[in-house]
Protein backbone atom coordinates (compact mmCIF):
# COMPACT_ATOMS: atom_id res chain seq x y z
CA UNK A 1 0.00 0.00 0.00
CA UNK A 2 2.97 2.50 0.62
CA UNK A 3 6.65 1.77 0.22
CA UNK A 4 9.49 3.71 0.29
CA UNK A 5 12.31 2.87 -1.60
CA UNK A 6 15.72 4.83 -0.44
CA UNK A 7 14.13 7.80 -0.29
CA UNK A 8 16.27 10.77 0.35
CA UNK A 9 14.96 14.18 1.08
CA UNK A 10 17.18 17.44 1.53
CA UNK A 11 15.51 20.54 1.87
CA UNK A 12 16.91 23.83 0.89
CA UNK A 13 19.64 24.56 3.33
CA UNK A 14 20.85 21.51 3.19
CA UNK A 15 19.23 19.69 6.14
CA UNK A 16 18.69 16.07 5.82
CA UNK A 17 15.66 15.97 6.64
CA UNK A 18 15.16 11.68 5.48
CA UNK A 19 18.64 9.29 4.19
CA UNK A 20 17.86 6.42 2.54
CA UNK A 21 14.76 5.45 3.88
CA UNK A 22 13.06 2.01 2.76
CA UNK A 23 9.95 0.24 3.93
CA UNK A 24 6.84 -1.34 3.02
CA UNK A 25 3.18 -0.90 4.98
CA UNK A 26 0.59 -3.78 3.35
CA UNK A 27 -2.82 -3.51 2.82
CA UNK A 28 -4.71 -2.84 6.17
CA UNK A 29 -1.31 -2.93 7.97
CA UNK A 30 -0.88 -0.63 11.21
CA UNK A 31 2.12 1.09 12.51
CA UNK A 32 3.92 3.09 14.50
CA UNK A 33 6.46 5.95 13.53
CA UNK A 34 8.37 7.07 16.30
CA UNK A 35 11.69 9.17 16.51
CA UNK A 36 12.71 12.08 18.16
CA UNK A 37 11.53 15.78 17.32
CA UNK A 38 13.13 16.35 13.60
CA UNK A 39 14.03 12.92 13.01
CA UNK A 40 11.88 13.45 10.01
CA UNK A 41 8.46 11.50 10.91
CA UNK A 42 6.65 14.95 9.80
CA UNK A 43 8.69 14.76 6.33
CA UNK A 44 8.15 11.55 5.60
CA UNK A 45 4.04 11.94 5.87
CA UNK A 46 4.19 15.14 3.69
CA UNK A 47 5.98 13.09 1.09
CA UNK A 48 3.16 10.26 0.79
CA UNK A 49 0.60 12.66 0.21
CA UNK A 50 2.66 15.06 -1.74
CA UNK A 51 3.30 18.21 0.44
CA UNK A 52 7.20 17.22 -0.68
CA UNK A 53 8.65 15.86 -2.99
CA UNK A 54 11.49 13.51 -2.80
CA UNK A 55 15.20 14.36 -3.35
CA UNK A 56 15.95 10.97 -4.34
CA UNK A 57 14.21 7.69 -4.13
CA UNK A 58 11.04 6.69 -4.90
CA UNK A 59 7.69 6.88 -2.81
CA UNK A 60 5.06 3.91 -4.09
CA UNK A 61 1.66 4.65 -2.87
CA UNK A 62 -0.66 2.07 -4.07
CA UNK A 63 1.33 0.73 -6.13
CA UNK A 64 1.78 4.00 -8.15
CA UNK A 65 5.21 5.65 -8.33
CA UNK A 66 4.22 9.01 -6.68
CA UNK A 67 7.35 10.66 -8.46
CA UNK A 68 5.76 10.22 -11.79
CA UNK A 69 2.81 12.06 -10.73
CA UNK A 70 1.82 15.55 -12.22
CA UNK A 71 0.64 18.45 -9.94
CA UNK A 72 -2.88 18.13 -11.20
CA UNK A 73 -3.14 14.67 -10.31
CA UNK A 74 -2.32 15.43 -6.17
CA UNK A 75 -5.78 15.98 -5.79
CA UNK A 76 -7.04 12.51 -6.30
CA UNK A 77 -3.84 11.15 -4.16
CA UNK A 78 -4.79 13.26 -1.39
CA UNK A 79 -8.51 12.25 -1.28
CA UNK A 80 -7.00 8.54 -1.08
CA UNK A 81 -5.15 9.57 2.37
CA UNK A 82 -6.83 10.88 5.14
CA UNK A 83 -4.64 12.85 7.32
CA UNK A 84 -4.81 13.41 11.41
CA UNK A 85 -2.48 16.65 11.98
CA UNK A 86 -0.75 17.34 14.37
CA UNK A 87 -2.38 20.81 14.69
CA UNK A 88 -5.50 19.63 13.62
CA UNK A 89 -5.78 22.29 10.70
CA UNK A 90 -9.47 23.17 11.52
CA UNK A 91 -11.34 25.85 9.99
CA UNK A 92 -12.52 28.01 12.80
CA UNK A 93 -15.00 30.47 11.04
CA UNK A 94 -17.27 27.00 10.30
CA UNK A 95 -18.83 24.27 12.54
CA UNK A 96 -17.57 21.07 13.25
CA UNK A 97 -19.66 20.09 10.92
CA UNK A 98 -18.65 21.74 7.88
CA UNK A 99 -14.91 21.09 9.09
CA UNK A 100 -15.73 17.29 8.61
CA UNK A 101 -17.43 17.57 5.85
CA UNK A 102 -14.95 19.29 3.73
CA UNK A 103 -13.38 16.02 1.95
CA UNK A 104 -16.52 15.25 0.68
CA UNK A 105 -17.74 18.76 -0.80
CA UNK A 106 -14.21 18.72 -2.43
CA UNK A 107 -14.82 15.37 -3.94
CA UNK A 108 -17.86 16.59 -5.04
CA UNK A 109 -20.55 14.35 -2.97
CA UNK A 110 -24.19 14.94 -3.21
CA UNK A 111 -25.48 16.83 0.43
CA UNK A 112 -27.84 13.96 1.45
CA UNK A 113 -25.02 11.42 1.06
CA UNK A 114 -22.44 14.36 3.16
CA UNK A 115 -24.95 14.73 5.92
CA UNK A 116 -24.92 10.63 6.28
CA UNK A 117 -21.31 10.46 6.54
CA UNK A 118 -20.12 13.16 8.29
CA UNK A 119 -22.90 11.84 11.50
CA UNK A 120 -21.42 8.85 10.72
CA UNK A 121 -18.37 9.86 11.34
CA UNK A 122 -18.80 12.35 14.43
CA UNK A 123 -20.74 9.46 15.75
CA UNK A 124 -17.85 7.24 15.31
CA UNK A 125 -15.42 9.87 16.96
CA UNK A 126 -18.19 10.89 19.47
CA UNK A 127 -18.97 14.00 19.15
CA UNK A 128 -22.64 13.97 17.77
CA UNK A 129 -24.01 16.42 19.73
CA UNK A 130 -21.32 18.77 18.75
CA UNK A 131 -21.65 18.88 14.71
CA UNK A 132 -23.08 22.56 15.29
CA UNK A 133 -20.65 24.11 17.30
CA UNK A 134 -17.58 26.13 16.44
CA UNK A 135 -14.27 24.18 17.13
CA UNK A 136 -13.33 27.40 19.53
CA UNK A 137 -15.71 26.10 21.41
CA UNK A 138 -14.35 22.83 21.93
CA UNK A 139 -11.65 21.30 24.22
CA UNK A 140 -8.38 20.13 22.62
CA UNK A 141 -9.19 16.67 22.58
CA UNK A 142 -12.45 16.88 20.63
CA UNK A 143 -10.75 19.29 18.19
CA UNK A 144 -8.21 16.33 17.58
CA UNK A 145 -11.15 13.64 17.62
CA UNK A 146 -13.25 16.27 15.11
CA UNK A 147 -9.97 15.86 12.90
CA UNK A 148 -10.18 12.36 13.09
CA UNK A 149 -13.70 12.26 11.64
CA UNK A 150 -12.87 14.97 8.80
CA UNK A 151 -9.48 12.16 7.83
CA UNK A 152 -11.71 9.35 7.94
CA UNK A 153 -15.28 10.58 6.50
CA UNK A 154 -14.22 10.16 3.33
CA UNK A 155 -13.47 6.11 3.94
CA UNK A 156 -9.95 6.47 2.30
CA UNK A 157 -7.68 3.21 2.07
CA UNK A 158 -4.77 4.78 3.34
CA UNK A 159 -4.73 7.01 7.43
CA UNK A 160 -2.06 9.25 8.26
CA UNK A 161 -2.11 10.43 11.75
CA UNK A 162 0.90 13.33 13.16
CA UNK A 163 1.03 12.89 17.15
CA UNK A 164 -2.96 11.87 17.17
CA UNK A 165 -3.00 11.41 21.05
CA UNK A 166 -0.59 14.71 21.42
CA UNK A 167 -3.54 16.54 23.53
CA UNK A 168 -5.71 13.73 25.12
CA UNK A 169 -5.49 11.87 28.38
CA UNK A 170 -4.58 8.43 28.69
CA UNK A 171 -8.00 7.35 28.39
CA UNK A 172 -9.12 9.25 25.51
CA UNK A 173 -5.31 8.29 24.05
CA UNK A 174 -6.73 4.80 24.51
CA UNK A 175 -10.27 5.58 22.71
CA UNK A 176 -8.65 6.88 20.02
CA UNK A 177 -6.28 3.62 19.47
CA UNK A 178 -9.37 1.68 19.15
CA UNK A 179 -10.57 3.26 17.12
CA UNK A 180 -7.73 3.11 14.74
CA UNK A 181 -8.23 -0.67 15.43
CA UNK A 182 -11.30 -0.60 14.07
CA UNK A 183 -10.12 1.39 10.86
CA UNK A 184 -7.39 -1.11 10.31
CA UNK A 185 -9.82 -4.40 10.65
CA UNK A 186 -12.13 -2.50 8.10
CA UNK A 187 -9.12 -2.79 6.11
CA UNK A 188 -7.61 0.81 5.96
CA UNK A 189 -3.77 1.00 6.54
CA UNK A 190 -2.36 2.99 8.99
CA UNK A 191 0.47 5.27 9.83
CA UNK A 192 0.93 6.62 13.00
CA UNK A 193 3.62 9.48 13.92
CA UNK A 194 4.00 9.73 17.93
CA UNK A 195 5.84 10.26 20.56
CA UNK A 196 4.27 8.12 23.22
CA UNK A 197 6.61 4.75 23.75
CA UNK A 198 4.76 3.80 26.41
CA UNK A 199 1.27 3.78 23.84
CA UNK A 200 3.16 1.98 21.11
CA UNK A 201 4.51 -0.60 23.35
CA UNK A 202 0.95 -1.64 24.77
CA UNK A 203 -0.24 -2.18 21.30
CA UNK A 204 2.11 -4.58 20.45
CA UNK A 205 2.15 -3.22 16.26
CA UNK A 206 4.74 -2.74 13.96
CA UNK A 207 7.60 0.10 14.80
CA UNK A 208 9.15 2.29 12.51
CA UNK A 209 11.83 4.77 13.98
CA UNK A 210 13.38 7.35 12.62
CA UNK A 211 16.68 8.76 14.11
CA UNK A 212 18.24 11.67 12.22
CA UNK A 213 16.44 10.83 9.01
CA UNK A 214 17.54 6.81 9.08
CA UNK A 215 15.11 4.06 9.35
CA UNK A 216 16.30 1.69 12.63
CA UNK A 217 14.80 -1.26 14.15
CA UNK B 1 -5.00 7.79 -12.16
CA UNK B 2 -5.55 6.65 -8.77
CA UNK B 3 -6.55 3.01 -8.98
CA UNK B 4 -9.95 2.52 -6.58
CA UNK B 5 -8.60 0.55 -3.58
CA UNK B 6 -9.29 -3.18 -4.69
CA UNK B 7 -9.31 -4.02 -1.00
CA UNK B 8 -9.82 -2.13 2.27
CA UNK B 9 -12.07 0.28 3.49
CA UNK B 10 -14.76 0.72 0.87
CA UNK B 11 -14.01 3.88 -1.19
CA UNK B 12 -17.36 4.72 -2.56
CA UNK B 13 -16.27 5.92 -6.70
CA UNK B 14 -18.24 8.51 -7.78
CA UNK B 15 -20.33 8.28 -10.92
CA UNK B 16 -19.63 10.32 -13.78
CA UNK B 17 -23.18 11.78 -13.81
CA UNK B 18 -22.76 12.54 -10.03
CA UNK B 19 -19.42 14.36 -10.76
CA UNK B 20 -21.42 16.19 -13.36
CA UNK B 21 -24.03 17.02 -11.13
CA UNK B 22 -22.11 17.90 -8.32
CA UNK B 23 -19.89 20.22 -10.10
CA UNK B 24 -23.04 22.01 -11.28
CA UNK B 25 -24.62 22.05 -7.83
CA UNK B 26 -20.83 23.68 -6.56
CA UNK B 27 -20.83 26.01 -8.88
CA UNK B 28 -24.56 27.57 -7.74
CA UNK B 29 -23.52 27.19 -4.41
CA UNK B 30 -20.49 28.80 -4.40
CA UNK B 31 -21.50 31.82 -6.47
CA UNK B 32 -24.79 31.89 -4.61
CA UNK B 33 -22.66 32.11 -1.39
CA UNK B 34 -20.04 34.62 -3.13
CA UNK B 35 -22.61 37.33 -3.27
CA UNK B 36 -24.11 36.48 0.07
CA UNK B 37 -20.35 37.48 1.39
CA UNK B 38 -20.33 40.41 -0.66
CA UNK B 39 -24.00 41.70 0.99
CA UNK B 40 -23.15 40.86 4.41
CA UNK B 41 -20.41 43.28 4.39
CA UNK B 42 -21.83 45.34 1.54
CA UNK B 43 -19.58 48.92 2.65
CA UNK B 44 -16.81 47.33 1.72
CA UNK B 45 -18.78 45.95 -1.69
CA UNK B 46 -20.24 48.82 -2.48
CA UNK B 47 -16.75 50.97 -2.28
CA UNK B 48 -15.37 48.57 -4.73
CA UNK B 49 -18.77 48.37 -6.83
CA UNK B 50 -18.89 52.55 -6.79
CA UNK B 51 -14.90 52.30 -7.93
CA UNK B 52 -15.57 49.88 -10.84
CA UNK B 53 -19.07 51.76 -11.70
CA UNK B 54 -17.69 54.95 -12.07
CA UNK B 55 -15.29 53.28 -14.04
CA UNK B 56 -17.65 52.06 -16.38
CA UNK B 57 -20.52 54.91 -16.34
CA UNK B 58 -18.04 57.76 -17.66
CA UNK B 59 -16.58 55.93 -20.91
CA UNK B 60 -20.52 54.80 -21.13
CA UNK B 61 -22.17 58.28 -21.09
CA UNK B 62 -19.26 59.58 -23.50
CA UNK B 63 -20.31 56.78 -25.64
CA UNK B 64 -24.36 57.39 -25.39
CA UNK B 65 -23.70 61.19 -25.74
CA UNK B 66 -21.50 60.11 -28.42
CA UNK B 67 -24.30 58.05 -30.40
CA UNK B 68 -26.91 60.60 -29.86
CA UNK B 69 -24.86 63.41 -32.00
CA UNK B 70 -24.15 60.60 -34.66
CA UNK B 71 -28.08 60.30 -34.70
CA UNK B 72 -28.41 64.26 -34.81
CA UNK B 73 -25.53 64.33 -37.23
CA UNK B 74 -27.22 61.29 -39.35
CA UNK B 75 -30.60 63.26 -39.27
CA UNK B 76 -29.45 65.20 -41.86
CA UNK B 77 -29.05 61.87 -43.95
CA UNK B 78 -25.50 63.06 -44.64
CA UNK B 79 -26.28 64.38 -48.59
CA UNK B 80 -25.23 67.92 -49.30
CA UNK B 81 -27.70 71.01 -50.29
CA UNK B 82 -26.90 73.25 -52.72
CA UNK B 83 -28.12 76.38 -52.49
CA UNK B 84 -28.00 78.54 -55.73
CA UNK B 85 -28.64 82.62 -55.19
CA UNK B 86 -30.09 84.00 -58.22
CA UNK B 87 -29.49 87.65 -59.60
CA UNK B 88 -32.73 89.67 -60.30
CA UNK B 89 -33.47 89.90 -63.95
CA UNK B 90 -33.09 86.09 -65.59
CA UNK B 91 -35.66 83.88 -66.12
CA UNK B 92 -35.69 81.96 -62.77
CA UNK B 93 -37.17 79.17 -64.44
CA UNK B 94 -34.90 78.78 -67.35
CA UNK B 95 -31.74 78.50 -64.61
CA UNK B 96 -34.14 76.04 -62.57
CA UNK B 97 -34.27 73.93 -66.10
CA UNK B 98 -30.21 74.51 -66.55
CA UNK B 99 -29.24 73.11 -63.17
CA UNK B 100 -31.94 69.71 -63.31
CA UNK B 101 -30.09 68.96 -66.69
CA UNK B 102 -27.09 68.68 -64.80
CA UNK B 103 -25.76 65.01 -64.55
CA UNK B 104 -24.94 64.90 -60.56
CA UNK B 105 -28.17 66.87 -59.64
CA UNK B 106 -30.85 64.52 -58.44
CA UNK B 107 -33.55 67.18 -57.83
CA UNK B 108 -33.86 71.48 -57.61
CA UNK B 109 -36.69 73.45 -56.69
CA UNK B 110 -37.22 77.34 -56.28
CA UNK B 111 -37.83 79.21 -53.58
CA UNK B 112 -39.34 82.33 -54.43
CA UNK B 113 -38.05 85.44 -53.02
CA UNK B 114 -41.78 86.05 -51.75
CA UNK B 115 -41.87 82.57 -50.43
CA UNK B 116 -39.04 82.90 -48.47
CA UNK B 117 -39.82 86.29 -47.04
CA UNK B 118 -43.37 84.47 -45.98
CA UNK B 119 -41.60 81.73 -44.10
CA UNK B 120 -38.28 83.94 -42.58
CA UNK B 121 -41.77 85.70 -41.35
CA UNK B 122 -43.41 83.17 -39.87
CA UNK B 123 -40.40 81.28 -38.56
CA UNK B 124 -38.61 84.31 -37.04
CA UNK B 125 -41.32 87.22 -36.53
CA UNK B 126 -38.73 89.78 -37.96
CA UNK B 127 -40.83 90.00 -40.74
CA UNK B 128 -41.76 93.84 -39.91
CA UNK B 129 -38.11 94.63 -40.26
CA UNK B 130 -38.21 93.26 -43.62
CA UNK B 131 -41.63 95.10 -44.67
CA UNK B 132 -40.15 98.50 -43.61
CA UNK B 133 -37.35 97.96 -46.24
CA UNK B 134 -38.10 99.46 -49.72
CA UNK B 135 -37.81 96.05 -51.11
CA UNK B 136 -37.76 92.23 -50.81
CA UNK B 137 -34.09 91.56 -49.99
CA UNK B 138 -34.39 88.12 -50.20
CA UNK B 139 -33.17 86.50 -53.26
CA UNK B 140 -34.32 83.94 -55.54
CA UNK B 141 -33.15 80.92 -54.77
CA UNK B 142 -32.93 77.41 -56.71
CA UNK B 143 -32.68 74.23 -53.48
CA UNK B 144 -30.79 71.53 -55.32
CA UNK B 145 -29.91 67.82 -54.05
CA UNK B 146 -27.03 66.28 -55.44
CA UNK B 147 -26.89 62.71 -55.91
CA UNK B 148 -24.60 61.00 -53.89
CA UNK B 149 -21.34 61.71 -55.09
CA UNK B 150 -17.90 62.65 -53.68
CA UNK B 151 -16.86 66.01 -51.73
CA UNK B 152 -14.35 66.68 -54.39
CA UNK B 153 -16.96 66.03 -57.37
CA UNK B 154 -19.08 68.61 -55.90
CA UNK B 155 -16.84 71.34 -55.63
CA UNK B 156 -16.61 71.20 -59.26
CA UNK B 157 -19.93 71.14 -59.71
CA UNK B 158 -20.74 73.98 -57.77
CA UNK B 159 -18.15 75.82 -60.27
CA UNK B 160 -19.83 74.83 -62.75
CA UNK B 161 -23.23 75.63 -61.49
CA UNK B 162 -21.96 79.49 -60.30
CA UNK B 163 -20.84 79.81 -64.25
CA UNK B 164 -24.49 79.81 -65.10
CA UNK B 165 -26.13 82.80 -66.59
CA UNK B 166 -27.90 84.60 -63.70
CA UNK B 167 -26.45 82.43 -60.79
CA UNK B 168 -25.12 84.93 -58.01
CA UNK B 169 -23.73 82.41 -55.26
CA UNK B 170 -23.53 78.96 -55.12
CA UNK B 171 -23.41 77.10 -51.50
CA UNK B 172 -22.83 74.35 -50.09
CA UNK B 173 -23.67 73.04 -47.03
CA UNK B 174 -21.22 70.17 -46.79
CA UNK B 175 -18.55 71.83 -44.88
CA UNK B 176 -19.76 71.68 -41.48
CA UNK B 177 -21.88 68.22 -41.54
CA UNK B 178 -17.54 67.30 -42.64
CA UNK B 179 -16.54 68.53 -39.69
CA UNK B 180 -19.01 67.34 -37.91
CA UNK B 181 -18.73 63.47 -38.55
CA UNK B 182 -14.78 64.70 -38.08
CA UNK B 183 -15.38 65.58 -34.72
CA UNK B 184 -17.55 62.41 -33.95
CA UNK B 185 -14.71 60.22 -35.41
CA UNK B 186 -12.20 62.13 -33.33
CA UNK B 187 -14.74 61.43 -30.31
CA UNK B 188 -15.22 57.75 -30.52
CA UNK B 189 -11.46 57.25 -31.00
CA UNK B 190 -11.36 59.58 -27.47
CA UNK B 191 -13.64 57.20 -26.14
CA UNK B 192 -12.24 54.14 -27.31
CA UNK B 193 -8.87 54.87 -25.66
CA UNK B 194 -10.55 56.33 -22.16
CA UNK B 195 -12.38 52.97 -22.50
CA UNK B 196 -9.16 50.77 -23.00
CA UNK B 197 -7.23 52.77 -20.02
CA UNK B 198 -10.42 52.59 -17.50
CA UNK B 199 -10.79 48.83 -18.58
CA UNK B 200 -7.36 48.39 -17.33
CA UNK B 201 -8.13 50.14 -14.22
CA UNK B 202 -11.19 47.87 -13.52
CA UNK B 203 -9.12 44.74 -14.20
CA UNK B 204 -6.31 45.90 -11.79
CA UNK B 205 -8.91 47.12 -9.34
CA UNK B 206 -11.02 44.17 -9.17
CA UNK B 207 -7.27 41.86 -9.47
CA UNK B 208 -5.97 44.05 -5.99
CA UNK B 209 -9.12 42.96 -4.24
CA UNK B 210 -8.90 39.54 -5.23
CA UNK B 211 -5.62 39.11 -4.41
CA UNK B 212 -6.70 40.40 -0.61
CA UNK B 213 -9.20 37.86 -0.61
CA UNK B 214 -7.21 35.16 -1.42
CA UNK B 215 -4.74 36.08 1.26
CA UNK B 216 -7.48 35.99 3.81
CA UNK B 217 -8.21 33.02 3.04
CA UNK B 218 -4.96 31.79 2.80
CA UNK B 219 -5.57 28.90 5.88
CA UNK B 220 -8.58 27.77 4.11
CA UNK B 221 -7.13 27.57 0.96
CA UNK B 222 -4.56 25.14 2.69
CA UNK B 223 -6.87 22.52 4.06
CA UNK B 224 -8.80 22.43 1.37
CA UNK B 225 -5.93 21.30 -0.90
CA UNK B 226 -4.77 19.14 1.85
CA UNK B 227 -8.08 17.24 1.88
CA UNK B 228 -7.94 17.17 -1.90
CA UNK B 229 -9.79 20.02 -3.76
CA UNK B 230 -8.67 20.11 -7.67
CA UNK B 231 -7.23 23.71 -8.41
CA UNK B 232 -10.40 24.68 -10.18
CA UNK B 233 -12.40 23.88 -6.80
CA UNK B 234 -9.97 26.33 -5.18
CA UNK B 235 -10.05 29.09 -8.09
CA UNK B 236 -14.17 28.69 -8.33
CA UNK B 237 -15.38 31.34 -5.31
CA UNK B 238 -12.55 33.80 -6.56
CA UNK B 239 -13.53 33.48 -9.97
CA UNK B 240 -17.44 34.10 -9.13
CA UNK B 241 -16.24 37.09 -6.31
CA UNK B 242 -14.75 38.41 -9.67
CA UNK B 243 -17.85 37.54 -11.67
CA UNK B 244 -19.88 39.48 -8.52
CA UNK B 245 -17.71 42.17 -8.24
CA UNK B 246 -17.87 42.99 -12.46
CA UNK B 247 -21.73 42.52 -12.23
CA UNK B 248 -22.58 44.92 -9.22
CA UNK B 249 -19.64 47.50 -10.75
CA UNK B 250 -21.69 47.23 -13.97
CA UNK B 251 -24.74 47.95 -11.94
CA UNK B 252 -24.13 51.24 -10.74
CA UNK B 253 -22.48 52.37 -13.81
CA UNK B 254 -26.32 51.73 -15.35
CA UNK B 255 -27.47 53.68 -12.50
CA UNK B 256 -25.49 56.03 -13.15
CA UNK B 257 -25.79 57.13 -16.97
CA UNK B 258 -29.72 57.04 -16.12
CA UNK B 259 -28.82 59.66 -13.49
CA UNK B 260 -26.92 61.76 -16.15
CA UNK B 261 -29.19 61.32 -18.77
CA UNK B 262 -31.78 62.24 -16.41
CA UNK B 263 -29.69 65.68 -15.48
CA UNK B 264 -28.66 66.10 -18.73
CA UNK B 265 -31.57 65.61 -20.95
CA UNK B 266 -33.27 69.10 -20.12
CA UNK B 267 -30.46 71.58 -20.72
CA UNK B 268 -29.60 69.26 -24.00
CA UNK B 269 -33.39 69.30 -24.89
CA UNK B 270 -33.89 72.83 -24.60
CA UNK B 271 -30.15 73.30 -26.77
CA UNK B 272 -31.96 71.46 -29.35
CA UNK B 273 -35.14 73.35 -28.88
CA UNK B 274 -33.19 76.57 -30.18
CA UNK B 275 -32.45 74.61 -32.82
CA UNK B 276 -35.85 73.73 -33.84
CA UNK B 277 -34.66 70.10 -34.03
CA UNK B 278 -37.58 67.27 -33.34
CA UNK B 279 -34.91 65.02 -31.80
CA UNK B 280 -34.95 63.34 -28.11
CA UNK B 281 -31.74 61.80 -26.25
CA UNK B 282 -31.56 58.41 -26.51
CA UNK B 283 -30.98 56.20 -23.53
CA UNK B 284 -29.40 52.87 -22.34
CA UNK B 285 -31.13 50.76 -24.83
CA UNK B 286 -31.53 46.75 -24.17
CA UNK B 287 -28.37 46.17 -26.59
CA UNK B 288 -26.35 48.76 -24.50
CA UNK B 289 -27.42 47.61 -21.13
CA UNK B 290 -26.64 44.26 -22.52
CA UNK B 291 -22.94 45.14 -23.16
CA UNK B 292 -22.60 47.43 -20.15
CA UNK B 293 -23.41 44.42 -18.06
CA UNK B 294 -21.15 41.79 -20.30
CA UNK B 295 -17.87 44.34 -20.35
CA UNK B 296 -18.36 44.37 -16.46
CA UNK B 297 -18.47 40.68 -15.88
CA UNK B 298 -15.81 40.18 -18.41
CA UNK B 299 -13.60 42.70 -17.12
CA UNK B 300 -14.28 41.50 -13.56
CA UNK B 301 -13.35 37.66 -14.24
CA UNK B 302 -10.44 38.83 -15.83
CA UNK B 303 -9.39 40.36 -12.71
CA UNK B 304 -10.35 37.66 -10.79
CA UNK B 305 -8.46 34.93 -13.12
CA UNK B 306 -5.23 37.10 -13.20
CA UNK B 307 -5.34 37.41 -9.55
CA UNK B 308 -6.14 33.95 -9.14
CA UNK B 309 -3.13 33.03 -11.41
CA UNK B 310 -0.82 34.84 -9.87
CA UNK B 311 -1.32 33.98 -6.06
CA UNK B 312 -3.29 30.90 -5.67
CA UNK B 313 -0.37 28.38 -6.98
CA UNK B 314 2.03 30.30 -4.33
CA UNK B 315 -0.32 29.19 -1.09
CA UNK B 316 0.70 25.58 -0.47
CA UNK B 317 0.08 23.90 2.66
CA UNK B 318 3.04 23.53 4.89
Amino acid sequence: MIRFDQVSKRYEGGKDALSRVSFELADAEMAFLTGHSGAGKSTLMKLIIMMERPSQGQVFLQNQNLNRLARRHIPQIRRNVGVVFQNHQLLFDRTVFDNVALPLIVAGYQPREIGRRVRAALSKVGLSDKESRYPVALSGGEQQRVGIARAVVNKPPVLLADEPTGNLDPELSAEIMNLFQQFMQVGVTILIATHDLELVKKMGLRQLTLNHGQLSG
Amino acid sequence: MVKPATKGASTHALGLTDKVRSAGAHHRETCLKTLRDLLKNWMTSLMTWLVIGIALALPAILYLLLANASSFGGGFDGTARINLYLSRGPDPQLILQAVQAQPEIASADIIFASEALQSFEAETGFGNILLSLPRNPLPDVIEATPLDVAPAELTILSKRLEALDGVERVAIDLEWLERLFAILALGERFITTLGLFLSLGVVLAIGNTIRLAIENRRAEIEIIKLVGATDAFVRRPFLYLGFWYGFGGALVAWIMVQLSLLVLSGPIKQLLDSYQNQFSLEGLGFVTTFGLFTVGISLGVAGAAIAVSRHLHTIEPT
